[in-house]
């Protein structure tokens, strides 16, 4: 198997309660979601001495407002970062968490960076997505994308229309299964180490604390699910309940060469094997995972039968199964999102990519009989992202 | 509530709002009620305690009581508030001492609960807190403080209260006598110096400190492991014996030597002090009430209020000046003169302004002796931290000197410090103007002469005007504004939006001798010295004034002053105006014979110094301290009736605002016109009081 010209690996991934939109966080800035995930990660790893970072990448969808202002410098200065630790913003719709840590990872890997600070947010009650868009007329006027690409949840109904075998019924059943496998989770414990307890304040009501997800809805029913309305198309089969809602939270996670990692101690979760980015019909983004996955697979020199471990972003349900579709695995592996998704949890687009990380590194670490997992996501404009990590508390025999 | 119901129907109270809200802790600690304290304003406008927000706290710890599995309730307040204490706004309203009796029975009654829970109680002080809302938190079991937070302390003695909803019972049984007097009392003395956060945790007053940026939610960490038991919370070791006494006695010799008498508060907040060491917290309770109530009705606390009004509101928008949108803009700034006032002021107007200051003098030796000295004071500055190395580089380059006027040639705004004599200064002006546009304001920063005189020679006598700083320049934060009578709007509107940029308060005055700091002070202290001169003896003359509490004695003010510099001012108003202002031909020899130190220091109460006391020729008239105090004030209230009616400023709040910020007057006097009003001198020599009843007074 081919590897990067340095080890890689994640030491830490942590990340705010998701909140939905005009709720918990209503009264709380971006930025101050980041901080607060950076100023605990330098917490949980107390060897790290901050100067020791080389770089923080903060993305983010709608790069304006508190989401603005090179987020990623900003952020690290109002952190409390030393001044000597430079920033940047990042932006690849909902695989921007997903990108800072892959280009973080190749700067490691070329030897640019010891150690960076990845990090993802999305505000969408503050920065509803699209906000300011202004998509070129070219776009229509020569037919480069389909109308309909522009609108997540069409392409969701295309994505339909492309797997005709994927029903409403199978998407509500995952969307079920999303709710229980989170609440399971949630009752035995293996969520909330990852959770970044946040102030929040209400003028009606105070201060309070966010500990939880705002999201899930744990008495979810699959008559419930059928009975909501289709949004985007006249007896669709996309609802509000099998896709990922609208959603506010911040994510991060701490990257480094793992020999920096040895030298400081810190025990790693992940170790970066390969990844990649493709692209597809804007109108069928939800398919980009399956290109990209096969092109990460190809770099990696493994095969679908190596990866032990998926998490696949729930932006829709319909896009989880056409992956489980195209490498003919069951809808209800439990090797899938075993603790629910962004079905469930919700999907603060940009920040999402750290999160399918930190549930990863809960599997690896509940199932050292792993070696590889993946965590991939679909991606507005037609694409797909895709990294191969391997499991450091492998306990098998190493191919 | 019988308290809540008949106060508030009396005035328009900005309810603090106590929103309780229940927390279930991560990891298992339980459940905390975070009690938020939030008058639904921005910071601007500071959380208060008036009955209703008492009335909310009360409900909402009966609130956070009611949640199933309490484990502890903590406080806080809305972004960058904790609470600024209680809303005195109402205090003037106040007419029976049943109705200031039941405020202070109600704050000790819902605040005290917090100390008496069957749970712990928290502190998150995130920002301002002073007065009650420093109380509150000391009532709390624990206190975590923001290393953000600005100003804390326990500021009541400073407007002529004290802390007394619990504050001096539970300070010192906290951090001890000592430094719970530092607080209560020597900290609201020193121009209401605040605490810094760090501060609140080497006095033991808070038990931890936490950044800004995440406090709320460190704060409930910290709170889980308190109640964990994996945080230990020591505390100070209090020794309650004699030590305890000592502290009390040595803090009651300095309020003696500071006031003699003169205030009532800081000596009623020393014996709740003293007080604390044995008192029941329902007697200490129970005796706060008595003090606060007794306090509310003095007139010291009404003319403390009254000053505070002064200093906070009407010294920030001074009264008839013109609109600002008049002032031109201020890029280049020239000084006439490079001696120690010029380049005092060189150096303010560079780190204020941050625009180029050229300092002209007529040799090359003592332009650089004036600029070195500027560069000196931001060397010394940068030494300590205040400015990085950039800072003061960009500082330095802004000061340079020049012999030529010609080095004025693009100031837009010119001011002079030279010899204060009108010749000379009419010729400074003449010259200036020769070089500078015809739109740059000439200002001279004369305490005596006339601005008029000083502009009647030049083809644009609108562009001048008064600008009178007072030494030292950097610290006293008056400046009198004199408008002469050819003075312009423009004019106008650019000297005061200058000295607002220069962070003084600024007062508007008519171009009269001296103005009205010096004018009074020199007045005052004439009085005092023809008593002297008369025969009366110097310990009797220097003490007469003590009952008033002024920061220092007459002839401590004269030598501060410097004899040749009183003597020329009292010349300069004996000319103006004969009848009033003598010259004392005791203050003429001690200034022509050279000799500087009026006073021996070298006993514990200032003496004349021998060296003076030959010099002088004393009369065998001899009057009482009673008599001297008397003329004083007399001439006083003659003055300002006067300089009044004279149109010197447009209201006696003037006079105060200046004798407050120039003279250091104290608050309790209200600067002078409601002291004067009090004592019933104003109506007995001017036939008028200069306050209607109530405006400072009870």
């Amino acid at each position: 198997m081919a590897r990067p010209p340095r080890d890689i690996v994640l030491v830490d991934a942590v990340r705010t309660p998701f909140g939905k939109s005009g709720g918990m966080y209503a009264e709380t800035r971006a930025d101050d979601l980041v901080v607060r995930v950076i100023r605990e990660l330098l917490r949980r790893n107390p060897q790290l001495p901050p100067e020791r970072i080389d770089e923080v990448a903060v993305a983010a969808t709608t790069q304006i407002g508190d989401q603005g202002l090179t987020l990623g410098r900003a952020a690290g200065l109002l952190a409390g970062l030393p001044q000597s630790v430079p920033g940047y913003s990042i932006d690849r719709m909902c695989a921007g968490a997903l990108t800072a840590v892959t280009t973080l990872s190749a700067g490691i890997g070329v030897g640019a960076y010891d150690v960076a600070l990845a990090a993802g947010v999305e505000h969408m009650g503050r920065h509803p997505m699209g906000e300011g868009m202004d998509p070129n007329p070219r776009f229509l006027s020569e037919r480069l994308i389909d109308p309909e690409a522009l609108f997540m949840g069409k392409t969701a109904e295309n994505l339909h229309d492309r797997f005709p075998s994927i029903t409403k019924d199978r998407a509500d059943a995952y969307a079920l299964s999303s709710q229980e496998r989170t609440a399971k989770a949630y009752a035995n414990g293996l969520i909330q180490p990852d959770l970044v307890p946040m102030a929040v304040r209400s003028a009606e009501l105070g201060w309070g604390l966010a500990t939880v997800d705002e999201a899930p809805r744990p008495g979810t029913s699959l008559e419930g699910l059928g009975s909501l309305k289709t949004p985007f198309r006249p007896q669709g089969r996309v609802t509000a309940g099998n896709s990922s809602g609208i959603n506010d939270g911040a994510t991060g996670a701490l990257l480094m060469a793992g020999e920096v990692a040895d030298e400081l101690g810190i025990a790693p979760k992940l170790r970066l094997v390969s990844y990649a980015f493709a692209g597809v019909e804007p109108e069928v983004m939800g398919f980009g995972p399956v290109p990209s996955t096969e092109k990460a697979l190809a770099k990696a020199g493994l095969t679908i039968n190596d990866i032990g471990a998926f998490e696949i972003n729930e932006a829709f349900a319909v896009q989880v199964l056409a992956f489980l579709e195209h490498y003919g695995i069951a809808d209800d592996d439990s090797r899938v999102n075993p603790f629910g998704g962004a079905i469930a949890v919700g999907h603060p687009l940009a920040s999402s990519g750290i999160r399918l990380m930190a549930y990863l590194a809960r599997a690896f670490e509940l199932n050292p009989q792993v070696q590889y997992g993946i965590t991939t996501m679909c991606i507005g404009l037609g694409m797909g992202g895709t990294v191969i990590w391997e499991n450091p508390n492998f306990e098998g025999v190493t191919r | 509530m019988s308290a809540t119901d008949t106060t508030q129907a009396e005035f328009s109270e900005v309810i603090t709002h106590a929103h309780c809200r229940a927390i279930d802790m991560p990891g298992g600690t339980g459940r905390v009620a975070l009690i938020t304290l939030d008058n639904g304003f921005d910071h601007t406008k500071p959380n208060t305690f008036g009955p209703g927000g008492l009335a909310s706290l009360d409900a909402a710890i009966d609130a956070a009581l009611a949640e199933p599995g309490l484990v502890a309730v903590a406080l806080t307040g809305k972004p960058f508030i904790f609470a600024v204490g209680a809303d005195l706004t109402g205090v003037p309203q106040l007419t029976t001492r049943d109705e200031a009796l039941q405020i202070g029975r109600l704050g000790h009654r819902v605040f005290r609960r917090l100390g008496e829970l069957p749970v712990p109680t928290f502190a998150f002080i995130n920002g301002a807190a002073m007065g009650g809302g420093l109380e509150i938190a000391l009532h709390c079991t624990y206190r975590t403080v923001s290393s953000g937070a600005a100003a804390i302390s326990l500021p009541e003695c400073f407007l002529g209260l004290i802390p007394g909803w619990g504050g001096t019972y539970l300070l010192p049984n906290l951090i001890g006598p000592a430094d719970a007097i530092k607080v209560i009392i020597d900290n609201p003395a020193s121009q209401n110096r605040q605490l810094k956060p760090r501060d609140l945790v080497s006095l033991g007053i808070a038990d931890t400190i936490l950044e800004p940026a995440d406090f709320i939610e460190e704060s409930l960490r910290w709170t889980a492991g308190v109640l964990a038991g994996d945080i230990d919370v020591p505390r100070r070791e209090i020794d309650r014996g004699d030590t305890w006494e000592a502290a009390v006695a040595g803090a009651r010799a300095g309020l003696d030597a500071r006031l003699h008498g003169a205030a009532p508060a800081p000596y009623r907040a020393l014996d709740l002090i003293a007080l604390a060491r044995t008192a029941t917290r329902d007697e200490a309770f129970a005796a706060e009430d008595d003090a606060l109530t007794d306090l509310t009705f003095s007139n010291e606390l009404r003319a403390g209020l009254y000053s505070f009004d002064l200093v906070q509101k009407r010294a920030k928008r001074p009264v008839g000046v013109p609109d600002k949108s008049l002032a031109r803009p201020v890029t280049s700034v020239g000084i006439v003169g490079a001696g120690l006032m010029a380049s005092q002021l060189a150096l303010l107007f560079a780190q204020r302004l941050e625009v180029p200051i050229v300092m002209t003098d007529l040799d090359q030796a003592r332009v650089d002796k004036g600029v070195a000295y500027a560069h000196g004071e931001i060397d010394k500055q940068q030494a300590k931290g205040r400015y990085n190395p950039d800072k003061a580089n960009r500082l330095k380059a802004l000061i340079s000197g020049s012999t030529e006027k010609q080095a004025f040639a693009k100031a837009d705004f010119v001011i002079e410090a030279v010899f204060e004599n009108l010749a000379v200064k009419q010729q400074v002006f003449a010259e200036v103007e020769a070089v500078v546009s015809e739109t740059c304001v000439l200002a001279t920063n004369t305490s005596s002469l006339s601005v008029t005189a000083m502009a009647s020679g030049l083809a644009h006598p609108e562009r001048v005007v008064g600008f009178h700083f007072f030494n030292p320049v950097a610290v006293m934060p008056l400046l009198e504004i004199a408008r002469a009578e050819r003075t312009d709007d423009s004019t106008l509107a650019t000297a005061f939006a200058v000295g607002k940029s220069l962070k003084k308060s600024c007062v508007l005055v008519k171009d009269a001798p001296a103005f009205v700091v010096n004018r009074l002070l020199t007045r005052f202290l004439g009085e005092v010295t023809a008593a002297m001169d008369e025969g009366t003896p110097f310990e009797v003359a220097d003490h007469a004034l003590d009952p008033l509490g002024l920061p220092m004695s007459p002839f401590t003010l004269l030598q501060l002053v410097g004899p040749a510099v009183a003597l020329h001012v009292s010349e300069t108003m004996n000319e103006a105006f004969p009848d009033r202002f003598g010259v004392s031909s005791n203050q003429r020899r001690i200034v022509e014979s050279g000799a500087t130190e009026l006073l021996d220091w070298s006993t514990d109460s200032p003496r004349i110094a021998p060296a003076i006391e030959s010099l002088l020729e004393l009369g065998d008239s001899p009057s009482t301290g009673e008599q001297v105090r008397q003329r004083a004030l007399d001439a006083l209230a003659q003055e300002v009736r006067l300089m009044l009616d004279e149109g010197v400023v447009a209201e006696p709040q003037d006079i105060d605002l200046c004798m407050l910020l120039g003279a250091g007057w104290p608050f309790h006097l209200g600067g002078i016109t409601p002291y004067l009003d009090r004592t019933g001198t104003s109506e007995r020599v001017t036939g008028a009081r200069f306050h209607a009843p109530g405006v400072a007074s009870v």
